[in-house]
């Protein structure tokens, strides 16, 4: 496994008529679980979608690896969680993560490890529409996991799971990150930034900050990362 | 392309169909209760079935396909499984070539039961061969799937893309030569069936039900004209289908 580094310069974004993106510039490194915060609305969802290679930009460079995004090599390297689950709600988890396997090309035994690694065995005949909001983005993130991509962006994987599923995730997070893949996930849940090795923020579609937690609340002298989030906030206006 | 997505998104819409028995029961026994509706809506007179059998049994999986596909494909954009798939190395065709695959077995399937039941139950003159009625049919499925692939681009919920039933089929239906010959319409009218695919769907339909030949297939040669016309408009809409998915959207 290589690990793809993102490299965004400039990035500017239009949603809905809206400055989603408003000139981001930062890198995303390999080995390392980044952490992009900010609230809902911010632009994070936008930002992910462009470095997957599916928004329209307005303006400025992103790459992966060197190459731009969205090129054809990159489509089998890249693992994307959509916010909403994006499976299908009327086969079983199974089925859905067996579709994607076949076609991303892995094999099949990729299917029961993935599943596992989102604690879902107990549920793999299970029609999706049945599943909980948790367990149907959990299988959206086994199909992200399909294969061990080089680069994952996950954008709100953990919302709303149990606790002890949420460290068990995280730690898998770094365990791939451990592993040489770069991870790239996205939260609305500052207390969740303290799990990352670096921090973005972001506001109205502007980055705040780009630091490792704990330098972060050092150089704010903020308790916590939505402290820190609020001190930036006031500082800038 | 790739053949393996292509028959993976084919198994996937099958496995999907599978699940949902009701679509699935639907989608087989509906087109063998109006056929009998309409044969028993003529009784013994002996000529309307003869002559309103053929052309249904290419309208039904037409416009079942075409129904079935532009909501399912409505779902897939919605659902975000689009993006994920285009996100991933699944190219235009793959995908679209693969639900024209799963909806042309399903209209196999409707048509043969379809056909059967029209012409060893309920007694339909077929002067041409009853498999060939089938094979028109499956162009007939395909044809509706590919349109319905094609308007669901202009659609962005399932009730809008309920809506181009009404806008692309029936007029179609009117003008393909169900109601009036279509040699006997106003000019106009017959220009415009004459560039209406369904029209040449029913006119192969038609031709096998009442003529045979030692051509092809046992065919006269005008039934594989209207099939490659059937078949190149079908062709057409994916080609266009495919232009209206885009992997980056705004």
């Amino acid at each position: 496994m290589t690990g793809l580094a993102v490299e965004i310069r400039d990035l500017h974004v239009v949603r809905g008529g809206r400055r989603a993106v408003d000139g981001v510039t930062f890198t995303v490194p390999t080995g390392q679980v980044t952490g992009l915060l900010g609230p809902s609305g911010c632009g994070k969802t936008s930002l992910m979608r462009c470095i997957v290679g599916v928004q329209v930009v307005e303006g400025g460079t992103v790459s992966v690896g060197g190459i731009p995004a969205g090129a054809a090599e990159l489509r089998d390297r890249i693992g994307y969680v959509t916010q909403a689950p994006s499976v299908y709600d009327d086969l079983t988890v199974e089925e859905n993560v067996r579709f994607f396997a076949r076609v991303l090309g892995v094999p099949a035994s990729e299917v029961g490890r993935c599943i596992e690694a989102v604690d879902l065995a107990d549920h793999r005949t299970q029609v999706a529409s049945r599943l909980s909001g948790g367990q149907l983005s959990r299988v959206s993130l086994a199909v992200a996991l399909l294969g061990s991509p080089d680069l994952l962006v996950l954008d709100e994987p953990t919302v709303g799971l149990d606790p002890v599923l949420r460290r068990d995730l995280w730690g898998l997070f770094h365990r791939l990150a451990d592993a040489g893949t770069t991870v790239f996930v996205s939260s609305h849940v500052m207390d969740e930034a303290e799990r990352c090795d670096r921090l973005l923020l972001m506001r109205q579609g502007r980055l705040l900050a780009d630091a490792a937690p704990a330098d972060l609340l050092e150089s704010t002298g903020a308790r916590s990362v939505e402290h820190a989030f609020l001190t930036i906030v006031d500082t800038v206006s | 392309m790739s053949a393996r997505i292509l028959f993976a998104v084919a198994g996937r819409v099958l496995t999907q169909l599978r699940h949902d028995h009701r679509t699935a029961a639907m989608l087989l026994v509906l087109p063998c209760l109006v056929l009998t509706l309409l044969w028993w809506m003529f009784d013994d007179r002996g000529f309307g079935f003869d002559n309103l059998g053929p052309p249904l049994l290419a309208l039904i999986p037409f416009i079942v396909m075409f129904l079935v596909t532009s909501v399912t494909t409505l779902r897939e954009r919605s659902s975000g499984t689009l993006e994920r798939l285009l996100a991933m190395p699944t190219g235009k065709l793959d995908l679209l070539g693969g639900y024209a695959i799963a909806f042309g077995l399903v209209a196999a399937v409707q048509s043969a039961l379809a056909v059967f039941l029209s012409v060893w139950v309920l007694g339909l003159d077929i002067a041409g061969p009853v498999w060939m009625l089938t094979v028109v049919a499956v162009a007939d499925a395909v044809l509706g799937t590919a349109l319905g692939l094609f308007v669901s681009a202009f659609a962005r919920t399932e009730f809008q893309a309920v809506q181009f039933m009404p806008a692309v089929v029936i007029p179609q239906i009117l003008l393909c030569g169900l109601f009036i010959e279509r040699a006997l319409m106003p000019p106009v009218l017959e220009a415009v069936s004459n560039v209406l695919p369904l029209s040449y769907a029913v006119d192969a339909m038609t031709t096998v039900a009442t003529t045979s030949s030692p051509g092809l297939g046992g065919v006269d040669g005008s039934v594989w004209g209207d099939l490659a016309v059937v078949a190149g408009f079908a062709v057409v809409s994916l080609a266009l289908g495919a232009a209206t998915l885009r992997r980056r959207t705004a």
